[in-house]
């Protein structure tokens, strides 16, 4: 019950992309074509919904005073994270390369920048910060993955569209993606109100 | 990643300490290559702190002594890495000036290192410290590439503030919340109205302080800069 709460919570009230601005380098460098965006969503989705689990369990298991070396290891937590996830892209990386070179070409420089990508850092330094629990945790990685996919797909579609519209000259391209942003992220607020437990129960 | 093709033969020449090339190095991200509004790096992270001033300008200083620091480093072993691993090496020496960062805020300053939480990590993956990282510090000598991080930093924190007092101007009617001087500006009972009662209409906009409206001064500021900056106009 918890866990679907903190799904939903995470994916639109508390977006990544649209309330903490977290990944928006690559939010804004991909969101050219609904096809890069798409992809770049689906590995973003892979790379934190494993890296929230495994940072958890490094961070329980491994750097608190309870782990194997008995002295309070947390402030290692950024270095380790950061390799972890990186490890982890490297292999997102090597599939992608393997089974779509298609995509793998069209994301070209950004699947090794999901590395820097702050959604990730960000979804398991704020994992630490609220003391989720594992469950909790493998929902939340779900979650904010889902919500940047939601978002970034939304964005490109919206771009491609806006391509045929008369922006004014200074604003056309990253100044109206910024524009966009924010509306989106005032609509995605209209959600705020919703309660998971209390759907639930009137199903 | 391109400016390594244009490096040339070292030339045995001295090179001042600040000579024309090295002003330029911190000049440039301020306007016409400024990291936010043109080069489009490192917007992630830290625009989640500028609904107030005080929080932003701190974020600011630590991003621009990280990425000074970090520059110089990888600048000073760009020969002894190998290809392959640089990017883990790059984020090691990240990761390792924004703890030392993190520590020195926790230890001096506890209640803005409780308010920033989150934030002071993230500074890892801002992706305008790994990018100049790649682009200039794997390709330049060590004295320029320290000025380059420091104009980074420099430009980077200049669009925070600029944010940040606007938010916080208009959402909160004060400016430096929570510093220790603080200031109430506008609104009702504050500084500039003390026997004027002409400001004393103004009602806080809460949609600044909302996140959208950050995303909404930053794409009126690109709209502002490349207004007066023609050659920056997007023609795609």
């Amino acid at each position: 019950m918890e866990a679907i709460n903190i799904f939903i919570k995470s994916a639109f009230i508390e977006n990544m992309v649209l309330a903490y601005f977290l990944g928006m380098c690559s939010y804004l460098a991909v969101s050219k074509t609904v096809k890069t965006a798409f992809g770049l969503g689906m590995a973003v989705i892979f790379v934190i919904g494993i890296t929230i689990p495994i940072n958890w369990v490094i961070n329980e298991y491994l750097l608190s005073e309870t782990g194997p070396f008995g002295v309070d290891l947390t402030f290692l937590r950024f270095i380790l994270f950061i390799a972890t996830i990186a490890a982890m892209v490297q292999l997102v990386e090597m599939v992608v390369e393997k089974f779509s070179p298609s995509l793998y070409n069209a994301l070209g420089i950004f699947l090794p920048l999901i590395t820097v990508n702050c959604a990730i850092l960000g979804g398991s330094l704020f994992m630490v910060a609220r003391e989720y629990n594992f469950g909790e945790s493998v929902a939340y990685g779900l979650g904010s993955g889902f919500g940047w996919f939601l978002a970034v797909v939304a964005i490109a579609a919206i771009r491609e569209k806006i391509k045929y519209s008369n922006v004014p000259p200074a604003l056309r391209g990253l100044g109206m993606a910024f524009i966009l942003t924010g509306l989106m992220g005032i609509a995605f607020m209209s959600l705020m109100g919703i309660d998971p437990a209390a759907l639930m129960s009137a199903k | 990643m391109a400016d390594t093709a244009i490096q040339t033969a070292p030339v045995k020449e001295k090179e001042p300490l600040f000579g024309k090339k090295e002003r330029k190095l911190i000049t440039d991200p301020l306007n016409d290559n400024n990291p936010i509004t043109v080069q489009v790096l490192g917007i992630c992270s830290a625009l989640a702190v500028t609904t107030q001033v005080y929080p932003s300008l701190v974020i600011s200083i630590a991003v621009i002594f990280v990425c000074a620091f970090a520059n110089l480093a990888i600048s000073l072993m760009r020969n002894y890495v190998p290809k392959q691993v640089r990017m883990i090496v790059q984020l090691v020496v990240i990761a390792t000036l924004v703890t030392v960062v993190e520590l020195v805020l926790k230890a001096f300053n506890y209640v803005v290192w409780k308010q920033l939480s989150v934030f002071i990590g993230l500074i890892i993956t801002n992706c305008i410290i790994m990018g100049r990282l790649e682009a200039f510090a794997m390709a330049n000598k060590p004295w320029r590439s320290f000025l380059d991080g420091v104009g980074n930093g420099l430009g980077y924190g200049a669009i925070l503030i600029i944010v940040a007092v606007l938010r916080e101007l208009f959402g909160k009617g004060t400016l430096f919340a929570g510093s220790p001087i603080e200031w109430a500006i506008i609104g009702p009972g504050a500084l500039l109205d003390t026997n004027k009662a002409w400001l004393s209409w103004y009602a806080n906009n809460n949609l600044m302080v909302l996140p959208a409206a950050a995303l909404f001064v930053i794409g009126v500021l690109i709209w502002v800069q490349r207004a007066y900056n023609k050659k920056l106009v997007d023609v795609s």
